[in-house]
């Protein structure tokens, strides 16, 4: 268990709905279901959640802790936002999703090897390290995640799309070089160190 | 005619040599035809997307916004700050709202900013090219420049998630939104009607981590559009365009379908209905050729 999970087993003792409310995006929301159901039947990928967002929130509230952040349900949220436009208490249920996940891979007690967490992460380092998406790496990031020969077996599994792509000069070779960067990119990576900084000290993560 | 002036945000996929990139090219001359000038919003940076939250946490996300928000406001004052891409559109809409309704996220993300050297009074509204489309030029002024009606062509307007929800256009429903069939419509197409997978999403990012649930999503999308009997989908979405058009092949592989159907974007069928050539249109920058809009691009009138 990481220190930060620790601490906040500890500072909310059994209050798991409290830790959620002070912690995690949107949290203070979740009191608010009613257990209707039109979320979880509005999920495109519904199906393949082991709890849906009326679930989760009931566990919450049941202060089922590690079940829920060890779910690898919210990181099945594709941010169609059909439950936020359908809840009939206008929970903003995507953003809820996104903040748990956030949360869990925060405290380190996320699924381990999650693809979209992976995916998540990786597009996250691409986009913070020069300001702007570099797809072509992002690409190759993602296909070499779970290493070299595994890597090589998926670029030759998605070959003709890179292709095709490239023939439509919609994806660009020479990216692999640097390519689009922001101008400003020192002052991007000191302004979101301080974002993260306050954030942190916010939640209670540093003092 | 004096122009419409508004600060553009292209965002990441829309730079040379991305996957939107046809779309960047393709609404110049659209822009042109009616009057909207776009000026570039100097040294943007990424909004974070809809999967940036997992390492991003919220305010990384919303100061990567407020940088965006701040420099339109500082470069190019009184002007909407207008994104084509629904992502873009999105986090930054979310951004302005949030950061309005709540003094201490102000103050925090401008406590951030000014590591970079910027600041936010919080006067710029974040607007999607499609509101500036419907709400500033309408129908009728989209109608006027058409000298090539795209006559005899059956297009399924598939719209998508995120330039519908959570925000979506104005005065339009969630559930069935009419906009795009009307673009179909103004430039004298004939929209697919009772296209049930309007909505549906594509899987967005997950297209990446969950390709076999995403590809559920896709062929659903297109297997409609068949079913209905279009010839080409349309969409808003830099996102959706993209998975829907380069997966199919992989479905094919894997499923034995015979998918080829061409995924355009909106501006695509403006531009060629406008008289736009071939490349204007960025009709160059297709996986699956969208043969008969190429076609009508290169015929003469």
């Amino acid at each position: 268990m990481s220190d930060h999970n620790q601490h906040a087993v500890a500072h909310y003792r059994n209050n798991f709905l409290r830790e959620v409310e002070d912690r995690v995006e949107d949290g203070e929301w979740v009191k608010m279901c009613m257990q209707c159901g039109v979320c979880a039947g509005s999920c495109p990928f519904g199906p393949h959640w082991e709890h849906s967002p009326q679930k989760i929130f009931m566990m919450i509230r049941a202060g089922k802790r590690e079940e829920v952040l060890a779910s690898d349900s919210m990181w099945m949220c594709t941010s169609c936002y059909n439950c936020i436009v359908r809840c009939p208490r206008k929970l903003p249920i995507t953003h809820i999703m996104h903040g748990l996940a956030h949360y869990a891979h925060r405290l380190g007690v996320a699924p381990k090897g999650q693809p979209t967490r992976e995916v998540a992460r990786l597009f996250w380092n691409n986009l913070a390290r020069s300001g702007r998406v570099n797809e072509l790496r992002f690409s190759l990031a993602m296909y070499f995640k779970d290493g070299f020969v595994q890597g090589i077996k998926n670029s030759l599994a998605m070959q003709g799309i890179g292709i095709g792509l490239m023939k439509a000069k919609r994806l660009n070779p020479m990216e692999i070089l640097g390519g689009h960067k922001c101008r400003d990119k020192d002052g991007i990576h000191k302004m979101i160190a301080k974002a993260r900084e306050i954030e942190e000290r916010k939640q209670g993560f540093t003092s | 005619m004096t122009k419409k002036q508004y600060a553009f945000y292209p965002g990441c996929s829309s730079q040379k040599g991305a996957s939107a990139s046809n779309f960047a090219t393709s609404i110049e001359v659209m822009c042109e035809k009616l009057g909207i000038q776009l000026n570039e919003i100097p040294d943007w940076n990424c909004c974070s997307a809809s999967i940036g939250y997992g390492d991003g946490g919220l305010l990384p996300r919303l100061v990567l916004n407020a940088r965006n928000l701040a420099l339109a406001e500082q470069h190019l004052p009184g002007q909407d700050m207008v994104s084509g891409c629904p992502a873009c559109w999105l986090s930054t809409r979310e951004t302005a709202e949030k950061l309005h309704e709540s003094g201490s996220l102000m103050a925090e993300a401008n406590e951030a900013l000014k590591e970079a050297g910027l600041s936010f009074k919080g006067t710029v509204r974040a607007r999607h090219i499609v509101e500036v489309l419907v709400e500033d030029v309408g129908f009728a002024g989209m109608k006027q420049p058409v000298v090539k009606p795209l006559e005899g062509m059956k297009i399924a307007g598939y719209v998508g998630c995120q330039t519908n929800r959570p925000f979506g256009i104005a005065g339009e429903s969630f559930e069935n939104p009419q906009y795009l069939d009307k673009m179909i419509e103004t430039v004298g197409a004939e929209p697919a009607s009772g296209y049930e997978q309007k909505v549906t999403c594509c899987g967005g990012a997950l297209a990446f981590s969950e390709p076999d649930k995403s590809q559920k999503q896709i062929r659903d999308i297109v297997e409609s559009a068949y079913d209905h009997g279009a010839e080409m989908i349309v969409t808003p979405c830099q996102l959706c365009q993209a998975n829907v058009e380069i997966y199919q092949s992989e479905i094919n592989k894997k499923q034995g379908t015979k998918f080829a159907m061409p995924v355009v974007y909106y501006s695509q069928l403006l531009t060629v209905a406008y008289g736009g050539s071939l490349k204007q249109a960025g009709l160059d920058g297709h996986v699956i050729q969208p043969e008969k809009l190429q076609q009508i691009a290169v015929r003469q009138k």
